[in-house]
């Protein structure tokens, strides 16, 4: 069943009077993974932070438009309930260097004040750092701080934190740019099994990536959503001449 | 030849560099031990169970203690942390998190004079503030008065310390859908504990030797006080009045108070750096 899950209409975004997101339509499906791709400045990332509207924590940022999840506009809910069923995963891993690993997956709901019982706090717990790949990893040391992991641990234990508060959506900042070849690799391999339960929109600059886990990709140049299209029909053969330029490497 | 006698001279001025470093160095480092062992062994001896059990006695009676000073001094440093302490945090707190506002760049402002108001002048300004409409001097003004003190070094502690955590820490609590308060108390707060500890820690050493704004506030006590709205007796302000008068007994007690006022500063300095050690979040 294919159904809309995110969708923007005439999304724009400013930082001030820098105008770097423009007119934005995109629809987004539920249980996909579309990579949002486009030369460094180009208001991808930008968009992403807008969806969960982190955007708006930046002195001076601002935003119009609207940004529907489930037919509901975002820009009209609280913040606060938007980043709950939209989780988020940033470009570096950034553990709570005070809490321990187990703590850190169920941050979310420790920290937000969330009463638990133990019991299902261990289940969270697990199942969250079973669907990152890092259950078998850590189990022995729950109890260790968060920053005692190697870099790609620490971003795997950063999307399980997300999982943790069960998202419906999944963003991630350029989740693999400060990882080695190997952490990269295995958290690429975790998208297509995250994308069983969540709907995950991934940033990257890194054209091989989005050809290896999206379904679907966009490309934004210069603030516009210049083409959106299945990652294959994107690759093979883009319709945009500008898509054409950066997929064959004419500009970066 | 020439440039081989030119490297010996460079050779040796950079070593005559390095020796008047490490002299430098070590100079600042003389008084403080000088005024440590003078101070120690004047005062080591006075002190015992019996020197910070009991009050003054009068001239020309053997023993005495500073009883009332002692007690008289953790009450107003307490009282002045229990108002200083939140007040300094918050603040700090406001300017880390709001680098750029205005209110941010004035109380900036505000706290930097402050830090450099001589400390005579704040008490002037409590004993008009605080004395004068209550009708007497008071314990509770003289800590007023240290507050004023402590406040622009936990606030600068405060604030530099926080402003060292990556904003990528925030963006982690904002993502998971916390709301400011949270963030703040439970992550920023956490993460930066070291550093707002040892800055507390900091400002109460300031302030437990301060005099000046003591005079005119706590105005001092020769009997045992427990009263934070009459006047009391404190370390300094002991010191200060046994110290200028003219009975050797009187100078032991001087002596001895300095003693314990030296020690309890050195202790709590070693304590900050054990806590910063301790505490420190690895980020």
């Amino acid at each position: 069943m294919e159904s809309t899950i995110v969708k923007s209409i005439d999304y724009n975004a400013y930082f001030g009077d820098n105008h770097v997101v423009k007119n934005v339509n995109i629809e987004i499906t539920r249980n996909t993974v579309t990579a949002v791709m486009g030369p460094s400045g180009c208001g991808k990332t930008t968009f992403l932070r807008g969806i969960n509207r982190m955007h708006e924590l930046i002195p001076g940022a601002t935003a119009k438009g609207k940004i529907m999840l489930n037919g509901e506009d975002v820009m009209e809910m609280h913040p606060i309930f938007v980043r709950l069923k939209i989780g988020m995963v940033f470009q570096r891993p950034n553990p709570f260097p005070n809490l321990s690993i187990y703590d850190n997956v169920i941050a979310g709901y420790k920290l937000n004040g969330i009463k638990l019982p133990k019991a299902e706090k261990d289940k969270i717990v697990e199942l969250s750092l079973s669907r990152v790949a890092l259950w078998n990893e850590v189990k022995d040391s729950l109890t260790k701080k968060g920053s005692f992991l190697s870099g790609g641990q620490q971003q795997r234990l950063c999307i399980a934190r997300a999982v943790a508060m069960e998202p419906e959506v999944l963003l991630f900042d350029e989740p693999t740019s400060a990882l080695d070849p190997i952490s990269t690799s295995t958290v690429e391999e975790l998208f297509h099994e995250l994308k069983k339960n969540y709907t995950l929109i991934i940033v990257t600059h890194n054209m091989q990536q989005a050809a290896r886990v999206s379904d679907k990709t966009a490309f934004f140049y210069v603030g516009e959503l210049v083409e959106f299209d299945d990652t294959k029909q994107m690759f093979t053969n883009p319709t945009d001449i500008r898509t054409q330029n950066y997929i064959t490497g004419r500009f970066s | 030849m020439q440039a081989q006698s030119n490297v010996k001279f460079r050779i040796g001025k950079s070593t005559g560099f390095q020796a008047l470093t490490v002299g430098l160095a070590f100079a600042c480092v003389v008084p403080l031990i000088f005024i440590l062992i003078y101070i120690i062994q004047a005062g080591i001896t006075k002190i015992n169970w019996h020197f910070i059990t009991n009050l003054p006695k009068p001239v020309g009676e053997a023993g005495g203690g500073v009883a009332n000073a002692l007690l008289g001094s953790m009450i107003i440093i307490g009282c002045a942390s229990v108002i200083a302490i939140p007040f300094g945090i918050l603040c700090g707190i406001y300017l880390s998190e709001n680098k750029t506002s205005k209110l941010a760049y004035w109380s900036r402002l505000c706290v930097d004079i402050l830090q450099g108001v001589p400390s005579i002048v704040i008490g002037i300004v409590a004993y008009f503030w605080l004395v004068k409409p209550l009708g007497g001097f008071s314990a509770l003004s003289g800590s007023a008065a240290l507050a004023i003190m402590m406040l622009p070094i936990i606030i600068r502690s405060t604030e530099e310390t926080l402003l060292m955590l990556p904003d990528s820490l925030r963006e982690a609590a904002y993502a998971l859908g916390m709301p400011f308060h949270r963030v703040i108390l439970k992550v920023i707060i956490p993460c930066g504990i070291s550093g707002i500890l040892s800055g507390v820690m900091l400002s109460v050493a300031r302030i437990a030797g301060e005099t000046a704004p003591l005079l005119f506030t706590a105005f001092g006590n020769p009997y045992l006080s427990g009263n934070v709205l009459k006047p009391m007796q404190s370390l300094p302000l002991l010191i200060f009045n046994y110290a200028t008068s003219p009975y050797n007994d009187w100078h032991d007690l001087a002596w001895g108070a300095s003693c314990i006022l030296l020690i309890f500063v050195l202790l709590l300095n070693i304590f900050t750096k054990l806590i910063t050690r301790k505490w420190k979040v690895q980020l």
